[in-house]
């Protein structure tokens, strides 16, 4: 993929792309980006995503593999239910669509599938998904299915494109379709699984809120629950589209995503822009693998490990899951022995204790006490210190007998 | 998490092994647990792969689907493993005592005497981990209104009768498991978790293994070690083939497992299943016995990497038994199991009743009903907890809920009026810093009969406290009511017994607030709920 489809190669732009190295670069998808703005304080997530640098290699090559996969028992199930979803002209999806905005059902209409060109470069395929939708949003009365189109949103003024499962363009607004393999049970889902597809799903409304705006000339609203007037701008309301119950029967079911939509803005909006995040970086640091002639890497995994090392991380336990990086992270927050190994919360509780060496000290007898009296009310690090030793005495009374 | 797990966190960061977090054990073992690890097809919700279960350690038996889309083959591995859990569990109602209560007669409204029946013991399935208590939930939703042959209208697809009944058994173990402090059916993640802390977070304490290699070095590592550095092998640790050394515990397997062994494994059974039944089709004897020494080859071969993907969780949980068992059970785990008892009775009443299965939703006054008894024992394992674990006690502390100390001195007095009762003050030592006004009710833990006291004063170091009951009836309190100076006391700002909750209406009575009394609904045609 190059990036002169976006106009000429600005200097940071250029600076990403010496970070990446000659390897292709990889885009974004809604659930690196959801993962993101999970984890909105972590820079060197934020920058090697914008470099668009495979991640799984680094990660492989730091020699720390992240642990993702996907079984190919699921991928053929996962086929199956999406071919069954195409069954009828997408009967499925329609009827739940018809029934929220009020067409009846006998209304004869034939479903558009408009080609949105699923082999080009990524570029391409967002002018593309642009124009389909700007052409489907003027005819009021036509049903249009966008297959997997791709949208383009500016994460940290780098651009990521996404790819949704599919768009259902009507009455010149449009809906995002996201399909999921887990089961709606007797009318209710896990809701982990909801809430990760909703904040999935909002990252699409999102950029397709940008794009719409983009279109009319508008700024986008400072109120995020505001319903945009505008063509081709989409439903706040997302159709979640699962197995129901034990079966490969699709079923639809309408999720509310304004308020991971609100969640999703400030997150993004938080993000530290990426030129600081380029200016703070050392000037040589590149995360290029210098593959060779047959694709194996050859940079040494020292010194790509001092590359990673010149952009701060903010682990926290759930990266093992969401980030490729996660394992490698975790081996330097447990070397630099960091509370944060224990999880986000004890950070918290223990103020500005920041390492296990220190929390211990502070927990030893008569360390809070210090060489200066306690000041009544005491609050800050006394605080926390002193909460500490109190717990650790607590703590060697009770066991008292065990050890 | 509290800041005294924290510490013991802290601590096993230190130490790279796990550190306690409690001095008894507060969840009931059974003397013949039956352990199982099941294991869940991909892509599909519930649907079972394979299941290592058993009462004894050394005989783990394996059961699984060769074809996990094949609902045939689904339908025989469930009533093969019904035919080994409902025997197990039924065993348990062989030996019952009998109780003698009462009952408020409906119509006379008199109390009448009635005998009923308790089982002496109930059974008790260990899983490796939460997850395994979610796919047990999800068969026993899909499989409790299986029709079966004996049905007036049995479908296209009966099932053998045992399924239904292991689907009904199932979903009672499971939401007896949401039940704070039940022990009928339990997670050795959670086991363990509530006993000893790690030194990593919560959400790697989920993978069992990991989080027992911060209590046993893990089979296969060399050299053995302990800690952070384990637990990352255990995760992590590939062979040449990419394949985990240790796999995960269930009830998803490892998708480069299912990638390289498992679906290769499975599509030599189909083939081989293909060519047998086409020798069939064409009577070709030499042909059919060749291919069914092939099936049986393929046969063996999943059953081995199947094995090879349940047995180190067999092993895993049988560990964390016996880690558990080393702990000297908690004082009041009789009183607690005892309600696990009634919950096996119950329902194996109901079985034996004929009532119908549990239904897809709950009504109204169930639920409530439900919600009302997680409350009532939440709040009594939390006090249980504390009355039998110093340790456990030193959280309420912490939280100013509780303090304990020397009493160092006791001021006889009385209560005015014509008989005078004991009302003695008693001074109390303590480094704890209780939320304790004066005026505010406290309770000595440990006290029989229950004790009553009132804050009088409190200052740091010291506690004022007045006794209001548990001293007899007599104008001189009964000897030893009252600690002597010198003894150690500990009182709660908590009541130590839960309090009843407000009674419910029966179903019937539901009132139209809460969607009035429950409608029969035709439950939907069993073939909706089926797996394809």
């Amino acid at each position: 993929m190059n990036v002169s489809h976006l106009g000429q190669a600005t200097p940071p732009l250029r600076r990403l792309s010496e970070l990446r190295g000659p390897a292709p670069q990889r885009s974004l998808d809604a659930r690196a980006l959801a993962a993101l703005a999970a984890n909105p304080g972590c820079r060197r997530r934020a920058l090697l995503d914008a470099a668009g640098v495979d991640k799984v290699a680094l990660a492989q090559r730091l020699g720390r593999p992240a642990p993702f996969g996907q079984s190919p028992f699921a991928i053929r199930r996962g086929l199956l239910f999406e071919s069954r979803l195409k069954r009828d002209g997408y009967a499925v999806l329609l009827e739940p669509l018809r029934r929220r905005l009020g067409v009846p059902a006998e209304e004869v209409s034939s479903l558009a599938v408009p080609d949105l060109l699923p082999a080009a470069s990524p570029a391409v395929r967002a002018e593309r998904t642009a124009a389909a939708l700007a052409e489907a949003a003027a005819d009021p009365s036509a049903w249009t299915l966008l297959d997997h189109p791709l949208l383009r949103l500016d994460v940290a003024g780098s651009p990521a494109y996404l790819e949704p499962d599919a768009l259902v363009v009507h009455a010149g607004r449009c809906t995002v379709v996201e399909i999921k393999s887990f089961p709606v049970l007797d009318g209710s889902a896990d809701p982990a699984n909801v809430g990760a597809a909703a904040r999935q799903a909002a990252v699409y409304v999102l950029a397709l809120q940008e794009a719409a705006a983009r279109r009319a000339g508008l700024p986008l609203s400072e109120d995020p629950y505001a319903v945009q007037e505008l063509p081709g701008a989409p439903e706040l309301t997302v159709l979640l589209v699962c197995p129901k119950d034990f079966s490969a029967q699709p079923v639809a079911v309408p999720v509310d995503v304004r308020r991971e939509l609100a969640v999703t803005r400030r997150q993004l909006s938080r993000m530290t822009r990426i030129e600081q995040l380029l200016a703070a970086l050392p000037e040589g640091v590149t995360f290029d693998l210098a593959r060779d002639g047959s694709g194996a890497p050859t940079r040494p995994a020292g010194e790509l490990a001092e590359a990673v090392a010149a952009v701060p991380a903010a682990y926290a336990p759930e990266c093992i899951s969401t980030c490729e990086l996660g394992f490698h992270c975790r081996s330097q927050a447990r070397c630099a022995g960091a509370v944060e190994q224990l999880g986000r919360g004890v950070r918290g509780e223990l103020g500005s204790l920041r390492t296990v060496e220190e929390a211990l000290a502070a927990a030893e007898p008569g360390a809070a006490a210090g060489p200066e009296p306690e000041p009544a009310g005491g609050s800050g690090p006394d605080e926390a210190s002193g909460r500490l030793a109190y717990a650790a005495r607590l703590r060697a009374e009770a066991l008292g007998g065990v050890r | 998490m509290s800041l005294l797990s924290t510490l013991a966190r802290l601590e096993a960061v230190r130490a790279q092994r796990a550190q306690p977090l409690a001095t008894v054990r507060h969840r009931h073992l059974s003397d013949r647990p039956m352990v199982l690890v099941p294991l869940a097809a991909a892509g599909e919700a519930g649907a079972p792969l394979a299941v290592l279960l058993g009462t004894d350690r050394r005989e783990p038996r394996l059961h699984f689907v060769p074809q996990p889309l094949n609902r045939t083959q689904r339908s025989e591995f469930l009533a093969a493993v019904a035919r080994e859990v409902v025997p197990y569990l039924e065993s348990f109602g062989d030996e019952v005592e009998l109780l003698e209560g009462s009952e408020k007669d409906p119509v006379s409204g008199e109390k009448v005497p009635v005998v009923r029946e308790l089982c002496a013991d109930a059974p008790q399935l260990i899983v490796p981990n939460a997850g395994g208590v979610a796919h047990l939930a999800l068969l026993g939703r899909s499989t409790r209104f299986r029709r079966t042959v004996e049905d007036p209208d049995p479908g296209e697809y009966p099932s053998p009768t045992e399924v239904p009944l292991l689907g009904r058994w199932l979903t009672h173990l499971t939401d007896r498991a949401q039940v704070p402090g039940s022990s009928m059916l339990l997670a050795m993640t959670g086991l363990l978790a509530r006993h000893w802390a790690t030194g990593q977070s919560n959400l790697e304490d989920q993978h069992l293994a990991a989080r027992l290699a911060w209590h046993l070095p893990p089979a296969g590592l060399e050299p053995p070690a302990l800690g952070a550095e384990a637990a990352e092998w255990v995760e992590s640790a590939r062979d040449g083939e990419g394949l985990l050394l240790h796999p995960p515990a269930g009830p998803a397997t490892d998708p480069k497992f299912d990638e390289r062994v498992l679906a290769p494994a499975i599509l030599r059974h189909d083939a081989a299943v293909a060519v047998r039944e086409r020798a069939g089709a064409a009577r070709d004897d030499a042909e059919v016995r060749r291919a069914a020494a092939l099936v049986e080859r393929a046969h063996a071969e999943l059953a081995r990497v199947l094995l090879s993907a349940t047995l180190p969780a067999w092993h895993d949980v049988w560990n964390g038994v016996d880690l558990l068992r080393a702990l000297p059970p908690a004082g009041h785990l009789p009183d607690r199991w005892e309600g696990d008892r009634w919950s096996f009775t119950m329902h194996r009443e109901r079985v034996a009743a004929g009532e119908p299965p549990q239904p897809r939703r709950d009504d109204a006054v169930t639920a409530a009903r439900k919600l009302a008894q997680r409350e009532r024992e939440q709040a009594k394992l939390e006090i249980q907890e504390a009355l039998d674990d110093p340790l456990a006690m030193a959280e309420r502390r912490l939280a100013g809920e509780a303090f304990a100390g020397e009493v160092v001195d006791v001021v006889p007095e009385w209560s005015e009026g014509r008989s005078p009762k004991p009302r003695p003050l008693l001074v109390v030592r303590t480094g704890d810093r209780p939320h304790a006004d004066p005026g505010r009710e406290v309770h000595r833990a440990h006290a029989e009969p229950a004790q009553r006291a009132e804050i009088v004063s409190s200052a740091p170091g010291e506690v004022v406290v007045r006794l209001l009951s548990g001293m007899g009836r007599r104008r001189d309190p009964e000897p030893g009511s009252v600690p002597e100076p010198g003894s150690t006391v500990v009182f709660t700002l908590f009541e130590l017994a839960p309090r009843q909750s407000a009674p419910l209406p029966e179903p019937a009575d539901t009132p139209w607030t809460h969607g009035g009394p429950p409608v029969a609904v035709e439950d939907a045609p069993a073939g909706a709920d089926e797996w394809e």
